[in-house]
């Protein structure tokens, strides 16, 4: 039998206890939706594609944020057979298990995480080659499918709202690395700053919780040297 | 705190790092004072420094030692993360850091006697 | 930070790093056998090198520890803004001052 604790955000919220059976192969979303199905119907919680491709179903669970439909009971559980799934750290709670991701968005833009062909048309095709460094630096962050597992990980965002948080930041590292962006200039001023990349103090809590095996740590450091960089050609 | 993930290495080596900096920020003032008391004669700095030579302050010089060491260490390995696009096993990294302030610590503390 | 502030630390530590280095071995080898008032300034009466080196050290302090103490009272204590910063800048000065005070003292004592 599991002992599952799940968080109501009714009121001032609370933990709402569930027992649920074994199940040969249980993931934390079979648990979490049987709970919903056969015990409280009233409880609100994410998913979408249950194989691991979307990232809607990220949640805390034992106090570690992951995709519920990745994490495997038997990984996750305690040796007293206790479960407790909590919703992602560092965003509103919307209600029980889901939060809002709006505030993550905002962040992505404000550190211009998208592409910006700039002024003029380009008389011809890009040629990104492969093995050069900005493209390899750029399909080391490419991946990200904005779960926000990093930022409910991250203890600068919890510490400081205005922080724009690893997957923005990384998202920005994937583009300063895109040679056809015309917007760099403007880019790096977005991500430095004082809730900027300079924030990150390397906790790493980002890198070892990304299911996709981002590292927006490196990405991260990547920004500043980008900073200091343009920071001092700009003073010559 | 709601959801807080476990401690990881890398939170730890920033706190120490950042435990260690707030250390060492509240010590330079009184250092750079007692130093200074050598502007009253070499006596006056020396009936400071004999003061200097019972159990709790040579334990607590150490331990300054030792945060200076530690500082520094972790220091390095942000720079190395930083600039030099250092990829490491954080919990070898770490120690290592921890392992040279201690060895910082008690060879200061072996020799100072 | 700022990415001047950023800039300025990561460059006063490296400056830090070798000083840091120097000053921990002197400490460990000149603490041998007890040290006196008279063996320090054996090593920094009229001695150059001593007051270069050690100037140059008070300075990188002077901006290192203010600006690393911003980070820690923007993110522990919510303290942010101009007040902040003017007590920082304030900080840069007292130990820049005491430093140099220090180091000078113990050059022409």
């Amino acid at each position: 039998m599991l002992h599952v604790e799940v968080w109501r955000s009714a009121d001032r919220g609370r933990f709402q206890p569930f027992a649920v059976p074994r199940r040969p192969n249980q993931t934390v979303l079979d648990v979490v939706t049987e709970i919903q199905r056969d015990h409280d119907p009233t409880l609100s919680y994410r998913f979408a594609c249950r194989v691991g491709m979307c990232g809607s179903c990220a949640m805390v669970v034992n106090g570690r944020p992951r995709w519920t439909c990745r994490t495997r009971v038997v990984d996750a559980v305690t040796t007293d057979g206790k479960l407790r799934l909590e919703p992602l750290r560092n965003l509103t709670v919307v209600k029980d298990l889901a939060v809002d991701m709006v505030a993550f968005f905002d962040k992505w833009m404000r550190a211009r995480g998208f592409f910006e062909p700039g002024a003029a048309i380009p008389e011809d095709f890009a040629v990104v080659r492969p093995e050069s460094e900005e493209r390899r630096a750029a399909d080391e962050g490419i991946e990200c499918i904005g779960c926000g597992i990093c930022y409910s990980a991250c203890d600068v965002v919890a510490w400081d709202e205005a922080y724009l948080g690893p997957a923005a930041l990384n998202r920005a590292w994937t583009l300063v690395n895109d040679i056809r962006d015309g917007a760099q200039g403007e880019r790096l001023d977005a991500v430095a700053g004082d809730s900027g990349c300079h924030a990150c103090h390397t906790h790493m809590s980002c890198t070892t919780y990304c299911p996709k095996a981002i590292a927006p740590t490196y990405s991260i450091a990547g920004l500043k040297r980008a900073v200091v960089r343009r920071a001092v050609r700009r003073s010559r | 705190m709601r959801g807080r993930p476990h401690t990881q290495p890398g939170f730890i080596a920033a706190l120490l790092h950042r435990l260690s900096g707030l250390a060492l920020a509240v010590f330079v003032p009184f250092h750079f004072l007692a130093l200074a008391t050598v502007l009253n004669g070499a006596d006056a700095l020396d009936s400071f420094l004999s003061l200097a030579a019972t159990p709790l302050v040579r334990l607590s010089e150490t331990g300054l030692v030792a945060a200076l060491a530690l500082h520094m260490a972790l220091g390095l390995r942000v720079l190395a993360i930083e600039f030099l696009g250092v990829r490491e096993q954080t919990i070898t990294a770490v120690s290592a850091c921890i392992g040279v302030a201690v060895a910082f610590g008690v060879s200061f503390l072996l020799n100072a006697g | 930070m700022t990415a001047l502030l950023f800039v300025v630390q990561r460059a006063s530590a490296v400056v830090l790093a070798l000083a840091v280095v120097v000053h921990l071995a002197t400490i460990v080898y000149a603490v041998r056998g007890g040290l006196t008032a008279g063996e320090i300034l054996e090593r920094t009466q009229g001695n150059v090198a001593y007051l270069a080196f050690y100037g140059v050290f008070v300075v990188a302090v002077a901006v290192h520890a203010p600006i690393g103490l911003r980070n820690v009272l923007r993110e522990w204590l919510g303290w942010k803004g101009r007040a902040c910063d003017g007590a920082l800048v304030l900080f840069a000065f007292v130990l820049f001052a005491l430093g140099l005070r220090a180091v000078t003292a113990l050059y022409l004592a």
